[in-house]
């Protein structure tokens, strides 16, 4: 019966699913679980951070100055219609600040950084390095998995950050520099429409949301990935697909949290 | 199980679902021999090395090592176990971001409290056991696979374990390579006094170096006995397997149709 069969195969997709699901949170428990070494030996974590965050640098910097630029470009043309070209860097720095820093930042950070966590892990699994670990009596959560863990949390927030400080900045060369907003306006109507608490507090604690949420997915998928290379391939994909989609979906509900209704 | 036996299976069975993958095992290391456990591939010598091992555990019977059963030891309890265990791996798996030097320093400075300086002269002697002491700086993928095997080997003996696993130490290896592990095999274990275990269908090599065998085939033992009484075997398993013969009890064609239908001559 071909209706069966495709309801059964719909079943088993959901319960896959909900099982995989299930398997991260306790994957995520466990790292916090045994995040105590991790702490204790921070160097761990400042290795980690150099290849997660500092690795990931350039493609934060060039991304934000672009995105920056563009917005300075569409936002004059935008607000040039209302005769409020003054407002430039109002909308440059909540845009940013609030939405575009901490979104776009992520989705570079999961393609960059994690995919190469992803492959790194699935590849130390392959190549029976993980077992190595076991048999020596360590625990590769501990050893492996926490500081990797910690180093994307700590990045994420600082490479967010960045993107908006330098895609402000590619809206002042646009915007001042390049089309001739009035400097004075650009950055005093910045500096009293920007609230530290509801804009830039709430934009960090997306950007850690975020941190989280791709780090563990990009540890998760390179811990369960098959020893192959179609494995370790197939869970990268799945690395940067899922952290994209969940990091759009936490946006809105976040958004909605922070922001909806006012 | 007597103070002279590092470790002892008894009747272990093992089944993937509902799929057996051992039967009936029973197995004796005593201290200080070398023992091999050999058989075609997928007959479930590795399998048998993981339980060991303590990362699988049995449907039936049990493994016990330094007098304790492997299965019934909660966490803490099995990582102490381990700590007295070395495996060497197929490939080495030597941690690809590290470099030879902090490989073999790896268990030192997570399991104990020694100074730097100690570390350093325990890492060189290591490495000087193994003949690399000049490739402290390289990392493992500048290394030949013999290399990157001795380094392993390095490794594993890192701590004096008093039981060693070998998992096919020999897997392709050039025959230089292939003489200097055995060897390195055979006079670690005698220097640390360990009892060390082979899993290998590398039966010319093994032969010369290890004090006994067993022989597997399908999850059960089929032989076992000393390297002379496996070489004199009149078995037909263990002949066909020691001589390389193509065909014998482990047939040349995989079990199939009729094969005149599968050309489609009627």
């Amino acid at each position: 019966m071909p209706v069966a069969k495709t309801i059964k195969g719909i079943g088993n997709r959901v319960i896959n699913a909900v099982w995989r699901i299930g398997m991260a949170t306790r994957f995520f428990f466990l790292t916090l679980l045994y995040s105590g070494s991790s702490f204790r030996r921070f160097h761990l974590i400042i290795k980690e951070l150099f290849s997660t965050g500092v690795m990931s640098l350039i493609i934060i910097i060039v991304a934000g100055l672009f995105v920056g630029m563009v917005l300075g470009l569409q936002g004059y043309e935008t607000l040039k219609r209302y005769g409020s070209e003054s407002a430039l860097g109002v909308m440059v720095a909540l845009g940013l600040v609030r939405e575009l820093g901490p979104v776009v930042a992520a989705l570079l950070f999961a393609s960059r950084a994690g995919s190469a966590m992803t492959a790194e892990i699935g590849l130390m699994k392959a190549t029976e390095q993980i077992s190595a670990m076991e048999m020596m009596a360590v625990n590769p959560i501990a050893r492996i998995i926490a500081p990797r863990f910690w180093a994307g949390v700590i990045s994420m927030p600082l490479l967010a950050a960045l993107f908006s400080a330098v895609g402000i900045f590619g809206g002042y060369f646009v915007g001042v520099v390049q089309i001739g907003v009035d400097e004075g306006s650009f950055w005093s109507q910045m500096q009293a429409a920007v609230d530290f608490r509801e804009d830039i507090l709430n934009g960090v604690i997306k950007s850690l949301v975020f941190g989280v949420a791709v780090t563990v997915i990009a540890l998760y998928e390179g811990y369960d990935a098959p020893p192959t290379a179609e494995g370790v391939s197939g869970a990268t994909t799945r690395t940067v697909v899922t952290s994209s989609l969940v990091i759009l979906m936490l946006d809105f509900v976040l958004t909605a949290m922070m922001f909806g209704g006012k | 199980m007597s103070s002279n036996v590092s470790a002892e299976i008894i009747e272990l069975n093992f089944a993937y679902d509902k799929r057996p993958v051992l039967q009936g095992i029973n197995m004796r290391f005593p201290k200080g021999k070398l023992i091999a456990i050999m058989g075609l591939s997928g007959c479930g010598k590795t399998t048998l090395l993981r339980h060991i091992g303590g990362a699988l555990k049995p449907t039936k019977g049990c493994v016990k090592v330094a007098g304790q059963v492997i299965h019934e030891l909660d966490s803490a309890g099995l990582y102490a176990m381990r700590r007295k265990m070395g495996m060497l791996f197929q490939f080495g798996a030597l941690f690809t971001d590290m470099s030879v030097y902090d490989n073999v320093a790896f268990q030192m400075r997570e399991h104990t409290e020694l100074p730097e300086e100690l570390i350093h002269d325990l890492v060189m002697m290591k490495l000087n056991a193994v003949g690399l002491r000049g490739t402290q700086n390289l990392m493992p993928a500048e290394l030949s696979g013999g290399m990157a095997r001795r380094v392993a080997l390095a490794r594993t003996v890192a701590l004096d374990p008093m039981l060693i696993m070998y998992d096919e130490p020999f897997a392709g290896l050039d025959p230089i390579s292939l003489t200097v592990v055995g060897n390195l095999i055979r006079s670690l274990n005698d220097a640390l006094g360990a009892t060390s275990i082979i899993v290998t269908h590398d039966i010319q090599e093994s032969l010369k170096i290890v004090d006994y065998v067993y022989f597997m085939s399908n999850g059960v033992i089929e032989a076992e006995g000393t390297p002379e009484e496996i070489r004199a075997s009149s078995k037909e398993f263990v002949h066909q397997f020691v001589h390389g013969e193509m065909d014998g009890p482990v047939p040349f064609h995989y079990p199939g149709g009729d094969y005149r239908q599968d050309l489609n001559l009627g």
